[in-house]
């Protein structure tokens, strides 16, 4: 299990300004209109981007310099709204693929679904996270690590302190965010459960 | 101190605790559709797992569907190809799917109340954000992911940490024009966008008990548009009304038991809440999102806010949603010009919503304004059913608006059904973020059914109170 352990990331960072950035933004829906994740990478943000390059701006998922970026810096409620996957799976789908999300705070479904791909996604203070963005702006190659165990983030001089709900800490840095087989572990208590309740069995003794 | 309904909900539930700290939590009713599932399935074959309880899981298509012509194959290979694979998965693994030909298709949210399958006291998920809407009964139900779909499909359950629980209260009478959708948009104003998060909200109070199970189900449906994952109301004398006789309601015997079962799972008189919100039914009005979230919204009434009456942290947002909508701070909202009217979703798509509409259309004999598109998209083909049995069809084509098929329509752009360019629409659904409604640069109004039927007729964002003289 030792290569699914998300203890310490490391890589180049990207900067995401913007509060309440919604999934419908990250992957817009007609990307979902797929029976497979495989093409979602390259879509990412895609409207975002034609709109900001239409008004002859750069979005920084269009920024040549940072394609080798893995930790994604956001600000509040990042990935609010639709419960779709196809938004985190269109993250570690871009480029070198994201690996980790830094930020004020994350919508809970959005959070959920990334901790099951194991992408740690991690809160901080908005000063905190403007320091980390600052260095990242300076400097495309700059290695921004994500430490689970010690729950700080570090950037060249920057060091910030990181939170995280405990139990998705624990998962994530244990590598038992695939919950499928400790779910399995679990069957026969399962079962005697679903007994116990009135309805399991649409009410039929 | 007593529990609260979320609390004994989850307890009944837990199967164990896990070693992160979270608990097994068993998923008493799982609803799939075909956007969120087939790569679930995928999963499922890919590691060799069984799905062991394919009787609490149903299925539907509503996402993709065309409300046009659902005439097979459709024009669209995607969707096309997305059906098969729904038909094919729930072959398979003995999955019930309400297809189009059973004519029990529908929203999600619409069909799983509509056939009983929605009960108090059961954990409901379903890889779709508005899973919160099945809350109105007294369950715990929120949306997942597709890995999430694949671990309930193989195990029934899911890893999860719980809640804090909120109890927000609407006491007093609501003013008259002012609907359920408006109560959930003043909810996430006052509350914001992430208000919500880490909370399982607990909707009560005079207002509540009052309300119907469709007005209930609407509320509840856009909890997770103020960032809770769930909302719920205790269940009454008024579910359990609706529940009896329905096809997956329990029968006979069974009902009374049921009924203790309900019962026992409300929240205690005394129970323990970790934040308690109050809310004065006489200070809401109408409703109408002005910018790119759902608490970015006005009374219809109001001038827009300006800019700087928002925090610092928020103006960048508010400013980027004026820039987008093109609207003035400060102007009224009230005169725009709409290009699309659109009454569905599994916000507003059920039976009373085209009712209320109705009601107006005929009170007042008005028509669609020329050059407006306007669309009434039944969020069930059931709903469908007992609509053109009232004849209420007719007053919609009478009164210039497109009578449609079931289906989630133009509420997300992944069917034909779309804003073209930068049209304005006035919608009942629950998202307005930018490009939602199929168009990049499409612009989406929230509002209640009845204040879309006035922009309708109106041409024009428009009081509904006014258009259709409501008074008490």
């Amino acid at each position: 299990m030792s290569d699914s352990k998300r203890n310490l990331i490391t890589g180049p960072g990207i900067n995401l300004d913007g509060n309440d950035v919604d999934t419908d933004r990250i992957i817009p829906a007609r990307y979902l209109r797929c029976v497979t994740f495989d093409d979602l990478g390259e879509h990412a943000f895609e409207d975002d981007r034609a709109q900001l390059k239409a008004a002859g701006q750069r979005h920084a998922f269009d920024d040549p310099e940072r394609t080798q970026a893995r930790v994604l810096l956001v600000d509040r409620n990042f990935g609010c709204g639709s419960s779709r996957e196809h938004a985190p799976q269109a993250l570690m789908r871009w480029k070198s693929g994201i690996a980790a999300i830094i930020g004020e705070s994350f919508a809970e479904i959005f959070f959920g679904n990334c901790v099951a791909l194991g992408i740690p996604c991690v809160t901080a203070t908005q000063d905190e996270i403007n320091k980390l963005k600052g260095v990242v702006a300076k400097d495309n190659k700059l290695q921004v690590t994500v430490d689970l165990n010690e729950l700080r983030a570090s950037a060249g001089s920057v060091s910030i302190p990181l939170s995280i709900p405990d139990g998705a800490r624990k998962q994530l840095a244990t590598g038992r965010w695939d919950s499928s087989a400790e779910l399995l572990e679990g069957s026969g208590e399962t079962a005697k459960r679903a007994k116990e309740l009135p309805y399991f069995a649409h009410w039929r003794a | 101190m007593g529990k609260n309904l979320y609390d004994k909900v989850f307890e009944k539930h837990a199967v164990r605790k896990l070693d992160s700290g979270q608990y097994q939590l068993l998923m008493g009713l799982h609803l799939i559709h075909e956007v969120t599932s087939p790569q679930a399935f995928s999963m499922i074959r890919e590691r060799k797992l069984s799905v062991p309880y394919p009787e609490r899981t149903f299925a539907t298509c509503d996402h993709i569907i065309p409300t046009h012509n659902q005439l097979r194959p459709f024009k669209d290979d995607l969707a096309e190809q997305m059906l098969i694979e729904l038909e094919k998965n729930c072959a398979e693994y003995g999955i019930r799917y309400l297809s189009p030909k059973s004519g029990e298709q529908g929203i999600v949210h619409v069909v799983g109340p509509e056939l009983g399958l929605t009960q108090p006291g059961m954990t409901v998920c379903c890889g779709d954000s508005h899973t919160s809407t099945h809350g109105a009964f007294g369950a715990i139900a929120f949306g997942i992911g597709t890995t999430q779909v694949r671990d309930v499909l193989a195990t029934q359950t899911l890893a999860m940490g719980k809640l804090k629980v909120r109890r927000i209260e609407v006491n007093g009478k609501l003013l008259p024009g002012v609907y359920a959708k408006d109560v959930a948009l003043y909810i996430i104003q006052q509350l914001g966008v992430q208000g919500g998060v880490g909370y399982a909200y607990e909707f009560a109070g005079d207002v509540f008990d009052r309300f119907s199970m469709e007005e209930r189900m609407t509320v509840c449906n856009m909890s997770i548009e103020g960032g809770a994952r769930c909302g719920y109301v205790n269940p009454d004398a008024t579910t359990y009304a609706y529940l009896k006789g329905r096809d997956y309601s329990p029968q006979g015997a069974a009902w009374d038991g049921a009924v203790k079962y309900w019962d026992s799972i409300r929240s205690d008189s005394d129970a323990h809440f970790d934040d308690v919100v109050k809310i004065k039914a006489e200070d809401i009005e109408p409703m109408v999102t002005w910018g790119i979230t759902p608490a970015q919204s006005t009374a219809v009434s109001s001038p827009l806010p300006a800019a700087d009456s928002f925090s610092e942290q928020d103006r960048p947002l508010i400013e980027e949603a004026y820039q987008y909508m093109g609207f003035a701070q400060r102007a009224p909202l009230k005169g725009q010009k709409i290009d699309v009217a659109f009454i569905g979703s599994c916000t507003n798509g059920r039976f009373s919503d085209f009712e209320e509409v109705v009601k107006y259309l005929r009170q007042s004999g008005k028509k669609v304004q020329a050059g407006v598109r306007a669309l009434v998209v039944p969020g069930s083909q059931k709903v469908r059913e007992r609509l053109i049995e009232a004849g209420y069809d007719k007053v919609f084509t009478e009164a210039g608006f497109e009578f449609r098929e079931a289906g989630c329509s133009m509420c997300l752009a992944m069917n034909p059904d779309k804003l073209v360019g930068r049209e304005l629409c006035a919608s009942s659904s629950n998202r307005n973020f930018k490009g939602r409604q199929g168009s990049p640069t499409g612009r989406t109004l929230l509002m209640s059914p009845v204040m879309v039927a006035a922009a309708a007729v109106s041409g024009t964002v428009a009081d509904a109170r006014e258009v259709f003289a409501i008074q008490n």
